[in-house]
């Protein structure tokens, strides 16, 4: 009893420990003299930004410009619709290669793990400065940031999907013979479908919110007219847009949280 | 009476030296029932897959359905040896989330063609006549409809037997088809077993550790004890004292 209360028994903090928290510590407080805003930035920058947002307000609502941006709406839909359905289709074959024990591919699943990992952790404007490059201005280099992204987020979740599908179908129809395409028919994807349902929703929902902002280096949708607008000095009108783009969103959100509470 | 398997001098053991079985001798005639018993560990399920080629032996030989092969089938015997059995295992392994009626016709892959048995939706006519009636044979028509999650065990366990049924094998082989069932339900499934096969002149195989379904249900006894065959006569013959015998260490 006397042993268990003794201090000897309290673990210490070893001095390696203590070592990386000075350093790290340290580090936070250099980092943050040079990329923090300072005290007076901070005092002249607020009242800046109080008069930008006075110039915005009220948010400009002539049926014109409505119309204009009604139609970049539709058409952010649209990237975001296309490329989440040609990414979720290609998302499923990669998954399968991808996905440890299912795939027909053994060791070589690694390639495409990876090949996915590559399309997940590039950023996603990074890949519409590619494609716009590649293709040119416009909604078709949106459509394919988006089907890369996609593919980044789905082939991974998905192949997890696969490897968590109940092993004893499987086990039973390999048992008499039953080819690796159609035991994942049968047998994986049934099992895996809610799973994939889910992964697809949020796919489409960070879809729609990507290729908002896609605009901003020319791959169309909504976001282009929002860099019209600031470069411009069109407060007004990036008002209207930004109210628009939250109202998007937010009901995208609503309406995906409603499609995935009925996937049982 | 034609052999569905044969065995001579047949031994398993492993790479760490570890000997399940040797010198086992087997000959199981068409339309027989066989129940095969031994402790746990005694290499029942072991000696299966190596009789039907899904382990490889390490001595000795196998004449399984007409193909005849040493340690492993080559590819093209295992998939015609497959082609003629069905299997049922302790776990009844239905795909939860489809209906009734798909699972049993994915029996159906494996077969020329039974890719079509993916889903009832796109299998062949003829194939879902034959799948109401597997289930018919099991007593479980008006469940054809109902996702294979609503079962409970001892109905799961027949669905498996339907699934195993509309393969039309010659060989069925089941490895303790009734352990995770309660009594009446385990006697249904043995019921159900014994009676279709007998019908559809089935060669059946099932290991077993209840002595009500090894005596019950099976024209031949086979035990395993320490690495043999340590009896094998026809139920009718076996006595309880001899089942004493092949637990007792
Ligand atoms: N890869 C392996 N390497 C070594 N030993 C193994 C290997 N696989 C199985 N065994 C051993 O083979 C023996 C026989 O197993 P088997 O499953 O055939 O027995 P069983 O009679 O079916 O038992 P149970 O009644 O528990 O199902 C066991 O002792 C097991 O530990
Ligand atoms: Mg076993």
């Amino acid at each position: 009893m006397h042993d268990r209360l003794s201090p000897s028994r309290i673990p210490s903090i070893s001095p390696l420990t203590f070592s990386f928290a000075v350093a790290f510590a340290a580090l936070v407080i250099v980092s943050a003299g040079q990329v923090a805003p300072s005290p007076e930035q901070l005092a002249s920058g607020l009242p800046r930004m109080a008069h930008l947002v006075g110039r915005m307000i009220p948010p400009n609502v002539e049926p014109g410009f409505l119309l204009r941006v009604f139609w970049r709406m539709i058409e952010t839909f649209q990237i975001a619709l296309v490329g989440t359905a040609i990414g979720v289709a290609l998302s499923l074959p990669f998954a399968w290669i991808s996905a440890k024990d299912i795939t027909p591919l053994g060791p070589f699943r690694h390639i495409s793990r990876m090949l996915v990992s590559l399309f997940r952790t590039v950023p996603d404007l990074v890949w519409a400065l590619l494609f716009v490059s590649a293709v040119g201005l416009g909604a078709v280099a949106g459509t394919m940031t988006i089907v890369v992204d996609t593919i980044g987020f789905c082939g991974r979740f998905f192949a997890e999907a696969m490897e968590d599908a109940d092993e004893r179908p499987q086990e039973a129809l390999f048992a008499i013979g039953a080819g690796r395409f159609s035991v994942l028919c049968g047998a994986v994807l049934p099992d895996a479908m809610p799973s994939l349902i889910n992964t697809t929703l949020f796919a489409l929902e960070k879809a729609v919110r990507s290729s908002v902002v896609l605009g901003l280096v020319g791959a169309g949708g909504i976001g282009q007219e929002l860099k019209v607008a600031f470069d411009l000095f069109q407060y007004k009108n990036a008002a209207t847009i930004i109210l628009v783009i939250f109202a998007i969103v937010v009901l995208m959100e609503f309406v995906t949280d409603r499609l995935r509470s009925k996937v049982q | 009476m034609t052999a569905i398997i044969r065995a001579h001098d047949l031994a398993k053991s492993y790479a760490n030296g570890k000997v399940i079985f040797s010198s086992v001798g087997l000959n199981i005639e068409s339309r027989e029932r066989v129940a095969l018993i031994g402790s746990n560990g005694a290499g029942k399920s072991t000696l299966l897959k190596c009789l039907i080629g899904l382990l490889p032996s390490s001595g000795g030989e196998v004449v399984t359905l007409g193909e005849s092969f040493r340690s492993a089938p080559s590819v093209a015997q295992l998939r015609r040896i497959r082609r003629q059995i069905g299997f049922v295992f302790q776990h009844h392994g239905l795909v939860s989330r489809q209906s009734v009626l798909t699972n049993v016709l994915q029996g159906k892959l494996g077969l020329p063609g039974g890719w079509r048995g993916w889903h009832h939706s796109i299998a062949k006519q003829y194939w879902r006549e034959e799948a109401m009636q597997a289930l018919a044979d099991v007593r479980l028509l008006g469940k054809a409809g109902a996702r294979a999650d609503a079962l409970s065990g001892g109905q799961a366990q027949r669905v498996a037997i339907a699934r195993a049924l509309i393969r039309r094998p010659k060989l069925l082989i089941a490895d303790e088809p009734a352990a995770s069932l309660d009594p009446a339900a385990g006697h249904d499934v043995m019921r159900v077993f014994s009676e279709l096969t007998q019908e559809q002149a089935i060669t059946l195989v099932y290991t077993t550790h209840d002595m009500e379904h090894a005596l019950g249900y099976s024209d031949r006894l086979i035990a395993l004890k320490a690495g043999k065959v340590f009896l094998d006569r026809p139920t009718a013959q076996v006595t309880r004292g001899d089942l004493k015998d092949v637990f007792d260490a």
